[in-house]
């Protein structure tokens, strides 16, 4: 009894924002993103999935943002967080509640790290928008700077891959520094590992019968197996780095942005 | 959720004995002996409890003592670090432990292991571990899957003795491998491997960088040269040099050598031959197999072999993939240092260095190689000292040292009859060669002296030399005689 009362309490908690933002047609500092369909990495079969018109976040969320958010929403300070909302170690890197960081100024416009997946959530919804769902983030993320789908292109393949050839760097670039793609939207590759909505189903996209044959599990050949190009490394990588997590942990190059439907008439264009 | 009978089982055998004793109080640390239980036999007591030491290659951990399986528990950290690949090359390695190959794990048969994985905070990927030694699904990768800033545990019984590899199966897992995610993992059988004086850890393994073989700077990942299996480099233990100069293995002579060698891949089979050395036994792909006498044996991608020879000579041993091209141009040699004592029955070093001389033809010219300007002898002993070198270069590969021929074959120039009845016609036979039959201290020789191309002065020089030694009858040999002589008398 105790423990249930305990995790609705704080599941109450979670849902409060005190923040809600008025919403636009397309907030500042989002992005459209024209639907489509595509093939993901994962799909059990090429059926292409559709995606529908979305707006996403052009940055990825800062220090400084995220910081804003935590003084609006004490429960989501370091010393405040619940255990089974976040690791121990969130905000890894930050000194004290307030302090993002020994060298604070330079890492103001740096993606926030160290932040599981309901704190994401719960950022997201009390801008008013929500996480990207995978099929959403992968879509964006197909894009390279000059083409919306670069699947395929070796080029672009290997300029994603040059990333993880890098060790992490000190501090965190700034956001606006990192790759710009075709959409507008900075740091889809290269920058930091992202939380989706439904990161945990990465291996079970599409319908669900599929799902029972799948014993896809990014291990040795069965990584391959169901794979829809297996020369796409990196979307490898983010699938194997999703697969590994669980709601609460919280890890040093994964960062988060929002997203959120289009409530409009109007297609994007 | 599972459940686990033995568990159960155990605790049933616990809580009876507890009773047994009388002990009633609840403060024991009754579910860390529980885990410690085992299949097939409930023992009376529990198995101890070890922390495994774990070893940077190309160290070994020292051999297993124990009579009986124990509980081990294996910590195992994964960093990604930037290391040299190459003189003045980077690479972003990733890596078990810290190394390329990761740590030597040494077990034995039947030992519960509780294996640790962490992944270092400042990790970018997730990686796991398939450990060739576990029996069950995935070696252990589905059960050791961890994000960076993480650990997992998961446990197994090493139920199969022999040298297993170890690597990430996270994916993609070729590119996790070609990173450096491979190591070794001994599982020795019950009542050892036998003693042997030296052990060492090397393994093999293939790397994609986007620049050639010794660009600068730090390298990537290049995934076409991956795909198409193409390496830019093949190495033991990781680097280029990681075993050879300063850092290459050594022994002394008479001692017995093991090495465990393993093959990452992730894509090349290894050819694996020591230059100089015959490997007494081979366990081919690390099983219990002994194959002896054993010159180069396959070490498949994902696969190990152990190599066990004693080194009875003093030098250098050369490791190599016999697919030499890996050794000269893409880095595969490593080096074993053997010092100590000659063994000139073994091996006696060069014993001589001639001109290849085929049978049955005619009277040949053999060319010279090209000299600096000869010297010139001003006396008796400077001739005899000449003529000793030209004696040593020309003459001694079939006369032999002390002149004294090989009976059949070459005639004697020691105490030869034929040699001091007739100076000019040695200077004759030199000068021109000599083709046929001829009557040695009463030998008959038949056989081909080629014509060598000598001058007048070494023809002086190494007939004089000649006839002052070895019993002969003394004298000098001049240029001027030559000059005349080998114009007059041609055989």
């Amino acid at each position: 009894m105790i423990p249930g009362l305990k995790l609705l309490t704080a599941f109450l908690l979670v849902g409060i924002c005190s923040s809600l933002q008025a919403q636009k047609t397309i907030p500042a500092g989002m992005q459209p993103i024209k639907g489509g369909s595509f093939v993901p990495l994962y799909g059990g079969d090429t059926i292409p999935l559709e995606v529908n018109d979305f707006l996403l976040d052009q940055y990825p969320v800062t220090n400084s943002d995220y910081k804003a958010f935590i003084e609006a929403n004490p429960q989501w300070k370091k010393s405040a967080v619940k255990k089974i909302f976040a690791d121990a170690g969130y905000l890894r890197s930050w000194p004290s509640d307030v302090v993002t960081g020994p060298e604070e100024e330079k890492i103001a416009n740096s993606p926030v790290t160290n932040v599981s997946w309901f704190a994401a959530k719960a950022y997201c919804e009390c801008q008013g928008k929500r996480l990207p769902t995978v099929k959403e983030w992968e879509y964006a993320a197909l894009a390279s700077d000059k083409k919306a789908n670069a699947s395929g292109d070796a080029a672009f393949y290997q300029q994603s891959l040059d990333w993880y050839s890098q060790p992490n760097p000190k501090y965190l670039p700034p956001v606006n520094s990192s790759f710009r793609n075709y959409y507008g939207v900075y740091g889809m590759i290269g920058l930091v590992w992202e939380w989706t909505l439904d990161y945990n189903s990465s291996l079970l996209v599409g319908e669900s019968r599929a799902n029972s044959s799948l014993d896809r599990q990014l291990f040795c050949g069965a990584g391959a197996s169901g794979a829809k190009d297996v020369e796409n490394y990196v979307a490898f990588m983010r699938y194997a780095f999703r697969s590994s997590l669980k709601a609460n942990y919280t890890v040093a190059n994964l960062g988060f942005r929002c997203a959120k439907d289009v409530k409009t008439e109007k297609p994007i264009q | 959720m599972k459940y686990s009978p033995i568990k159960g089982l155990s605790r049933t055998l616990l809580a009876a004995a507890l009773l047994g004793t009388g002990i009633i109080s609840c403060n024991t640390n009754q579910n860390q002996n529980v885990k410690y239980a085992t299949i097939n036999d409930v023992p009376d007591k529990e198995p101890e409890v070890i922390e495994a030491v774990l070893t940077t290659p190309p160290m070994v951990p020292p051999p297993i003592t124990r009579k009986n399986p124990a509980k081990v528990i294996v910590r195992l950290e994964v960093t990604e670090v930037v290391k040299e690949i190459a003189e003045g090359v980077n690479y972003t390695f990733w890596t078990f432990g810290g190394s390329v190959p990761g740590k030597f794990i040494r077990i034995r048969q039947n030992d519960d292991v509780e294996f640790h994985l962490m992944n270092h905070p400042d990790s970018k990927n997730p990686h796991n571990i398939d450990l060739h030694a576990v029996t069950g699904p995935g070696g252990g990768a589905n059960a050791s899957f961890t994000a960076p800033g993480h650990e997992t545990v998961f446990n197994f019984k090493a139920l199969n003795p022999g040298l297993y590899v170890y690597h990430c199966a996270t994916a993609p897992v070729g590119m996790h491998i070609a990173n450096g995610m491979y190591g070794l993992i001994l599982v020795e059988p019950e009542g050892g491997l036998p003693p042997v004086d030296k052990e060492y850890y090397v393994m093999q393994g293939d790397f994609y960088t986007k620049g050639k073989f010794g660009e600068a700077g730090l390298q990537p990942f290049d995934m076409e040269k991956a795909l198409d299996e193409h390496p830019t480099y093949v190495l033991f233990n990781g680097s280029v040099g990681a075993l050879t100069g300063d850092n290459a293995l050594t022994a002394k002579t008479g001692e017995r050598v093991r090495l465990f060698v393993g093959n990452g891949g992730p894509s090349l089979i290894s050819s694996f031959h020591a230059i100089g050395e015959i490997f007494d036994k081979v366990y081919p792909e690390g099983g219990l197999n002994i194959n002896n006498n054993v010159q180069t044996t396959l070490i498949p991608a994902g696969g190990a072999a152990i190599a066990e020879f004693k080194v009875e000579v003093p030098g250098s041993l050369i490791l190599v993939d016999h697919s030499l091209f890996r050794t000269f141009n893409k880095g595969a040699m490593a080096m074993l240092k053997v010092e100590g004592q000659e063994n000139k029955e073994v091996f006696a070093g060069q014993t001589s260095s001639k001109i290849y001389l085929p049978e049955g033809a005619n009277a040949q010219e053999m060319p010279s190689a090209v000299k600096p300007v000869a010297s010139v002898a001003n006396n008796l002993e400077q001739r005899v000292n000449l003529g000793k070198a030209v004696y040593a270069q020309n003459c001694q590969a079939c006369h032999q040292a002390e002149g004294q021929g090989i009976a059949g074959a070459f005639p004697p120039l020691a105490k030869s009859d034929y040699l001091n009845a007739d100076v000019s016609r040695a200077i004759g036979v030199v000068a021109h060669g000599l083709e046929g039959q001829i009557k040695v201290n009463g030998q008959v020789y038949n056989s081909t002296m080629p014509k060598i191309k000598l001058s007048d002065e070494e023809i002086a020089n190494v007939l004089t030399y000649v006839y002052n030694n070895w019993g002969n009858k003394g004298g000098e040999v001049t240029t001027k005689d030559v000059a005349r002589i080998k114009t007059t008398i041609v055989h």
